[in-house]
């Protein structure tokens, strides 16, 4: 009897031990892994503090610290000369740029998802299909012609042409009939349907039902599609590339690209400082709400 | 409001509203319409005829939908569609319609647009209407002409101004003499005889309004009109060299003479297959873009498979439930994913420095040796592929996480009493049931990485080059990446939308393939049907 009992208790201490091996093991890899995910980002750091400009001198800490590249980016340094730096202005354009194009976006999209979740008319779910069978176009494969249909505004509406921050906008509100449809009115269809009814027995409109009891149980849905949105515009480099000429009316992403033209070693450290000025805001909204956007991302994906 | 019609309104809530709201809708229709109309004519003057086009069918579906009761429920995506049409939809046919045409550098213009254009060119004749000339020279530099005619009348010309008929004592211009040529002009000096004829510039310079009367001197004592050169005749569509009598023959957007020489500028003109046929014909085209299809299929593979790989592995370790600091060690591998993809990818290209960055200065000092990656075709592919490993695998690392988590425990502990091993375990139940759940995203990253634009053009540029091309292209290059380069940097080999867009239409096949498939893996198409 006692001979079981000791078996069994030396097993459990063996299993106990295996699992405290298998926990330390794992947690050694866990170091490799987030040494591989996080020293990009270090260097990075720390580069932007060193005082010296190049690449070729960096090492991890930095032997002079300093804020001058911080100084430099925003043209605080009499004595830097780099050309056409308008980091403020990139950072303005390219927030004013994504949130109007987000919230216009927000509305199209959230207004059609609620006819097609709550309408009822013949062509319904040939436009939804529609829809999907038009994402397959990639809009980037289009680029030459939204740039001639850019270029055409403007000759007719110099607002709306070239190298316009409106120009940009109305581009990107296209996508806005996309995907994200789907996703809202796959979310409306859960609201049950006698909340409307409620408010059709009060008389209430389409438009007061949509705005006064749908709006505000969408919020959560609104948020992530928001969000993901402003994220995706916010970091776009191509379509802003093609569409904007000047140095400053150009958003973050073409400005950051700037740099690697000519001797990009040379401009290494004020690189690091906007790229880590430009990059925080987004990293800082995906930890606070990274279990939101998980979410919206998993649901997203699969359902389409 | 008498009863009937409050039940009416009642039942037809969907389509009435009160009577103001109805005016204020026509008025604003109105307004619109005196809108589009002046955008859609400023369109057809400036001869964008597309434009007119769509945007007219947009200002007619407008107009119905808020006309008719029955398109209620569109007005709700009125705007939505629109901007659809304008922006997704009509761009995509102007894709498709670019790529049968030449539209590019030496064709950007429509045929009436180039017409006038070539004909601008002038040419000196040897005979003709000749005129007796005396130079004048301001203190600026600048030049004028008096001109005598055989019939003895004179003018004025200077350049880019028209040509004035003049006489000696008018105002500004001196008194006569003995050859009746005037002494001067008021802010010109005259010049001699044998300044003038040993003078460099003067034979250059065209007196008089271009495209009204031009004047050339040719010779020390002749000065002639200058006449069109090429001659259109709209009715066999040819331009006539009148110097030496070629005919230059419309093909396909291009004047081109039987010797070979072509007039300037062309103009956009149907070209048939041309550009799908380029592709298999001609060698410098085919032969780096046979390359770039191989690439462009074998680095979204690789790179679907190793961060999946990775992203897995990396859920697999730390799914249990208690594992310590699990919550913090998800947040740090999280990092690449929350960082802008240009600013990462601009961030490695600093790190892969070949000379200067950090990675082979280590490897430099710890092994002696770095690899290329930015100029040798091998390594660049490697530093591609290892830098999407490091953008990609959080993503997979939170789907996998998710759907390990909805694979139910009570299986594994089956499959433990049976006595399956480890590897057993995973091979049997856990990649499969995963497969179910993360397979459509799969696809989807394929295809993003298929059209991973900004990897290949931020970090290396498509580089490095194909040496033998006749386009920009690169030993990394990908299909849109090589398509934004013929479309917008030429590097001096002329911009071609005609072959991007091609090209394009390519992609699209490619891409509108998997995707298809991958709907039809999600059963999106069922879901539609069932959600009715």
């Amino acid at each position: 009897m006692s001979n079981i009992s000791r078996t069994y208790q030396s097993l459990r201490s063996s299993q106990k031990f295996q699992k405290r091996f298998s926990v330390a093991i794992r947690l050694i890899i866990a170091l490799f892994l987030i040494y591989f995910s996080i020293f990009p980002v270090l260097w990075i750091i720390s580069a932007s503090f060193n005082s010296s400009q190049s690449l070729a001198t960096q090492t991890l800490i930095p032997d002079r610290a300093s804020f001058i590249n911080y100084q430099r980016l925003f043209g605080a340094d009499p004595n830097y000369k780099f050309g056409d730096l308008y980091f403020q202005k990139w950072i303005f354009n390219s927030v004013k740029v994504a949130s109007i194009s987000t919230i216009l976006s927000l509305a199209i999209t959230t207004m059609a998802a609620y006819a097609f979740s709550r309408l009822r008319f013949a062509g319904r779910i040939a436009m939804l299909k529609g829809l999907l069978l038009i994402q397959v176009f990639p809009n980037l494969l289009a680029l030459v012609a939204i740039y001639v249909l850019i270029f055409q505004f403007g000759e007719i509406i110099p607002q709306l042409g070239l190298n316009t921050h409106a120009g940009l906008i109305l581009v990107y509100l296209g996508g806005s009939m996309g995907i994200n449809i789907w996703l809202m009115k796959g979310y409306l269809d859960t609201i049950p349907r006698a909340i409307d009814e409620s408010g059709m027995v009060d008389g209430a409109s389409h438009f007061q039902i949509f705005w006064h009891l749908l709006l505000p149980l969408l919020r959560p849905i609104l948020v992530v599609i928001g969000i993901l949105s402003f994220i995706g515009i916010y970091g776009d480099f191509l379509l802003a590339r093609i569409l904007l000429n000047d140095v400053d009316k150009y958003t973050l992403m073409v400005g950051l690209q700037i740099f690697t033209a000519g001797q990009f070693d040379q401009k290494w450290g004020v690189f690091a400082a906007g790229a880590l000025l430009g990059a925080l805001p987004i990293m800082t909204i995906y930890m606070i709400l990274q279990d939101q956007i998980v979410g919206g991302l998993t649901t997203g994906a699969v359902k389409g | 409001m008498n009863k009937t019609s409050r039940g009416q309104s009642k039942s037809r809530l969907a389509t009435e509203d009160s009577l103001a709201s109805k005016l204020i809708r026509i008025l604003l229709i109105v307004l619109f319409d005196v809108g589009s109309v002046w955008f859609i004519q400023s369109a057809l003057s400036l001869g964008f005829d597309q434009l007119v086009i769509v945007f007219a069918v947009i200002a007619v579906m407008l107009n119905l939908i808020f006309l008719l009761p029955r398109a209620y429920p569109f007005r709700w995506m009125a705007v939505g569609l629109s901007f659809l049409i304008l922006f997704t939809v009509y761009p995509i046919i102007f894709t498709i319609y670019v790529a049968f045409t030449n539209y590019g550098d030496g064709h950007l213009l429509t045929k009436e647009q180039a017409i006038p254009i070539i004909q601008k060119a002038t040419y000196l004749p040897e005979e003709g209407k000749s005129y007796s000339w005396t130079a004048f020279k301001a203190d600026s530099g600048e030049y004028a002409l008096w001109l005598v005619n055989p019939e003895g009348e004179s003018f004025l010309a200077k350049p880019g101004v028209e040509i004035v008929p003049a006489m000696p004592g008018d105002p500004g211009i001196g008194e006569a003499d003995s050859k009746g040529i005037p002494t001067s002009i008021e802010g010109y000096k005259r010049l001699n005889t044998l300044l003038a004829a040993a003078d460099k510039e003067l034979p250059k310079i065209k007196f008089g309004l271009e495209g009204d009367q031009t004047i050339q001197i040719r010779s020390p004592s002749e000065a002639a009109e200058l006449e069109i050169l090429y001659i259109y005749d709209p009715d066999t569509d040819t331009f006539t060299d009148q110097s030496n009598g070629d005919i230059y023959y419309n093909a396909s957007g291009t004047w081109t003479a039987r010797n070979g020489k072509i007039l300037k500028p062309g103009f956009r003109a149907f070209v048939g297959w041309k550009n799908f046929i380029d592709f298999s014909t001609s060698p410098a085209i085919r032969g780096p873009l046979v390359q770039i299809l191989t690439w462009n299929f074998i680095f979204p593979t690789f790179s679907v498979l190793s961060t999946f790989a990775l992203g897995l592995a990396i859920a697999i370790m730390f799914n249990d439930r208690d594992f310590p600091l699990k919550k913090l060690i998800r947040s740090l591998l999280l990092i690449p994913y929350t960082i802008p993809g240009l600013i990462s990818i601009i961030m490695w290209r600093g790190l892969l420095n070949s000379e200067f960055g950090v990675i082979n200065r280590f490897l430099e000092g710890l092994i002696g040796w770095a690899p290329p990656w930015m100029t040798e075709s091998f390594w660049a592919k490697v530093a591609i592929l290892l830098v999407n490993l490091w953008l990609g695998y959080p993503y997979f690392m939170l789907i996998s996480s998710g759907a390990l988590q909805s694979i139910p425990a009570d299986i594994y502990e089956a499959a433990t009493i049976d006595g399956a091993t480890s590897w057993q375990k995973f091979r049997d139940i856990t990649l499969p049931l995963l497969l179910v759940a993360v397979g459509p995203l799969l696809i989807a990253s394929y295809v993003f990485n298929f059209n991973n634009f900004n990897l290949i053009y931020l970090f290396i540029g498509g580089g490095p080059p194909i040496v033998g091309a006749s386009t920009q292209a690169g030993h990394t290059d990908i299909l849109i990446s090589y398509v934004y380069k013929l479309a917008f940097e030429s590097g001096g080999r002329g911009v071609q939308y005609g072959l991007a867009s091609a090209i394009s239409i390519i992609v699209f096949f490619i891409v509108g393939t998997i995707t298809l498939l991958q709907y039809r893996f999600t059963n999106m198409w069922e879901e539609v049907s069932e959600n009715v």
